[in-house]
């Protein structure tokens, strides 16, 4: 007993990525093969979607931008439409190596957690060391840490990348998550917390992720100054819930 | 400052953070909609608590009597406040026509389709 791949769903929120999508969902049908594909355009305003018909998937086009969490939950709510019994979800910039999608599902198909959780930072055997080393901006890497430690030590379990958004869950996260509990902007710890307050088991898995040498516009300007804002102000009143 | 002032702009503050934070936490008020109020909130705090501060922005601004001082504040922040939500509603205003034009678009579209009229042209790019 347990899920079935065929009844297991692909989610990649894309805005804006003709260059990369084709390439992230061919690797996808190359390492997990007779899986579901959903892109989630989010009021791209480039070719994302032909690209991501053309190589194979299924395409929800926003009418504009609502924002990364925005893209995850219109997937998530699709997926529950169609009974899909496991989703998982990997970035459409190619910076989520499609290799490890086994990984992240054979803990959910094993049922050793609700919501398996791909972290850059765990150390491994079975993994080139030079392909462990994931180089970001030593700011990032410290934000990374911060609340990294700050989620640990709320929910009493390791958590070494709370911000990946390269995660498999089952349908009983799957609900929550089209719920209106989901904190659409930058999702991240905060998620985290809530789905362990709601007694849902987290399992971190190591992969290795790649690195973006292209400037993202979801770290740039003053998003970073409300991004930690946004997390400190989610966690809090997340603590004062029930 | 008068320990009366004291207790009551400090009463005000927290009151006002509080406030904020508890409509947080019931799901009233977004996150990304309650900065400015939590700044408003925390600013007050720190002026009643640091009378020292008042003063000198008091003095900077030509302002005689501290009040004055918080007077203008308040007023500025109501300004501040209406700008944000002039924004905001802007911004909504827009995609509520984007949104209601390809819900046209689209209901007609789908009417053709369901009489089976071959499809000329279609809203999605």
């Amino acid at each position: 007993m347990g899920v079935e791949i065929a009844k297991t769903l692909i989610i990649i929120p894309a805005y804006n990525e003709e260059a990369k999508i084709a390439s992230v969902i061919g690797g996808i049908k190359e390492y997990f093969s007779g899986v579901g594909v959903l892109v989630v355009d989010d009021g791209s305003n480039d070719r994302t979607r032909l690209q991501a018909i053309e190589a194979g998937a299924k395409v929800i086009s926003h009418p504009f931008n609502l924002g990364y969490g925005t893209a995850l939950q219109t997937g998530y709510k699709y997926a529950l439409i169609k009974g899909y019994e496991a989703i998982i979800q990997i970035d459409g910039d190619g910076q989520h190596d499609p290799s490890f999608i086994p990984d992240l599902f054979a803990v959910i198909q094993r049922e050793e957690a609700d919501i398996a959780i791909a972290s850059r930072f765990l150390e491994t055997k079975g993994i080139r060391p030079e392909s462990q080393r994931y180089e970001a901006p030593f700011i990032r890497k410290l934000g990374i840490k911060f609340f990294g430690t700050i989620t640990s030590l709320i929910i009493r379990q390791k958590i070494t990348d709370p911000t990946s958004g390269y995660q498999a869950m089952n349908w009983r996260v799957l609900e929550w998550v089209s719920s209106d509990k989901f904190p659409c902007d930058y999702p991240d710890a905060d998620v985290i917390i809530m789905l362990h307050r709601s007694g849902f088991q987290i399992r971190e898995v190591p992969v290795r992720m790649f690195e973006n040498r292209d400037k993202r516009s979801m770290h740039s300007g003053w998003k970073p100054i409300y991004y930690i804002f946004k997390m400190f102000l989610s966690i809090f009143v997340t603590l004062m819930r029930k | 400052m008068p320990i009366r002032n004291k207790i009551v702009a400090l009463a005000f503050g927290i009151g006002m953070l509080l406030l904020i934070i508890e409509m947080v936490r019931r799901r009233k008020l977004r996150e990304e909609y309650s900065w400015l109020w939590l700044m408003t909130g925390a600013f007050i705090l720190l002026l009643a608590l640091w009378f020292d501060l008042l003063k000198w922005i008091t003095h900077l601004i030509g302002a005689v009597v501290p009040s004055s001082t918080i007077f203008l504040f308040a007023f500025l922040f109501l300004i501040l406040i209406s700008l944000h939500f002039s924004v905001v509603i802007s911004k909504l205003t827009d995609r509520n026509k984007e949104l209601a034009q390809k819900h046209a678009l689209l209901e007609l579209e789908f009417n053709e389709f369901k009489k089976g009229y071959p499809p000329q042209g279609t809203v999605l790019s």
